[in-house]
């Protein structure tokens, strides 16, 4: 593993359009880039012998409405190196609109259900994933309720159930026995 | 009983809703409805220790066909509740329903777009369990309610004219 100038160099070398910037909280590296390069960047630290990143640990999403960030979405991969024990967090900036990278299912399956959960809370797509559906939410949901900009308490979907009444007509009510 | 030891009497008068409900609550048939920590604590209150079968009801089942009182235990979330509704009306008739825990009485904390707010909004509830969860002892309570309000009860309340007209 290089230390982190070296690391920089190395990567402002080899993404010179899509390097956004590294930075490094208590020891732990994150590599800022554009979205549309992160399979590239991804493939590199797999398969490069300097970063034998081999492990996909997590995949998840930032949404920075209100935030400081090079764009509204963050997805932010996790990679670990099962050899030397390292890790590493990549994070990939996405416009607001229609939210699109490349999908890492090529290079880790486990990305498959990862970027599922992803589609389904932040509504980001990935292009190239085999099967891109929701994963938590019912299938009949309709909008991605991790965004920042979708209300807490939803918009009525926990409301929207039919109501069973009892099922035969004077049934003893629970109110009366208990007078 | 101590009928055994009054004579030589071999039959009883009674009338038949008082048999009928005799018979009903002391022979519960559960259906645990699962879904968080007051599941745990319902296994708890299955135990020996706590000898539910006091009150005939420890004979749990795990289909609704066979079972006449739905214990819904933790919180529903907008997935979960087309279920709940699904196992609900596989009960046969006569059935009751216990909301245990604040989650399914009320959706608890979880004040979010995925939870229920209270199962009674779309199902009829008869008896609620505080608590988060409720001990033991409430669900035994619990149950307790649920007999008097079948002791409550009259065949007549089931007669098909009673049933609400068709709209």
């Amino acid at each position: 593993m290089l230390p982190k100038d070296q690391l920089s160099h190395v990567l402002k070398d080899k993404f010179p359009e899509s390097f956004l910037e590294l930075t490094s909280f208590r020891g732990m590296l994150t590599v800022h880039i554009k979205g549309a390069a992160v399979l590239e960047l991804l493939r590199t630290l797999k398969s490069d012998p300097r970063f034998a990143f081999n492990f996909l640990a997590d995949v998840t999403a930032v949404d920075h409405l209100e935030l400081a960030g090079h764009a509204r979405y963050a997805v932010v991969y996790h990679l670990l190196n099962q050899y030397e024990a390292r890790r590493i967090v990549v994070r990939a900036w996405v416009e607001e609109e229609h939210p699109s990278l490349p999908s890492a299912v090529s290079l880790w399956k486990t990305a498959d259900w990862l970027e599922r959960e992803v589609y389904d809370l932040f509504g980001i797509e990935f292009a190239g994933h085999p099967n891109l559906v929701r994963i938590m939410n019912p299938d009949d949901f309709i909008h991605h309720p991790l965004r920042k900009d979708y209300p807490l308490q939803g918009r009525g979907e926990r409301d929207n159930f039919p109501v069973v009444e009892r099922s035969i007509g004077s049934r003893w009510k629970a109110g009366k026995a208990f007078e | 009983m101590g009928i055994e030891q009054s004579g030589k009497a071999e039959w009883v008068t009674t009338r038949l809703d008082n048999f009928v409900n005799w018979a009903r609550k002391n022979s519960l048939w559960p259906m645990p409805f699962g879904t968080a920590c007051c599941g745990i604590e319902f296994m708890s209150a299955m135990t020996s220790r706590h000898d539910i079968a006091r009150f005939g009801a420890e004979a749990i089942r795990f289909s609704p066909r066979q079972s006449d009182l739905l214990i819904v235990a933790g919180r529903i979330s907008i997935k979960m509740m087309p279920v709940l509704t699904r196992i609900y009306e596989q009960m046969p008739e006569p059935k009751w329903v216990i909301s245990m825990g604040a989650c399914a009485s009320s959706g608890g904390v979880f004040d979010t777009y995925s939870v229920i707010q209270g199962i009674d909004h779309f199902l009829p509830v008869d008896v609620y369990l505080p608590g988060c969860p409720p001990r033991p002892e409430a669900v035994l309570d619990g149950l307790m309610l649920i007999q008097r309000l079948i002791e409550g009860d009259s065949l007549t309340h089931y007669r098909p004219s009673d049933a609400p007209a068709e709209t």
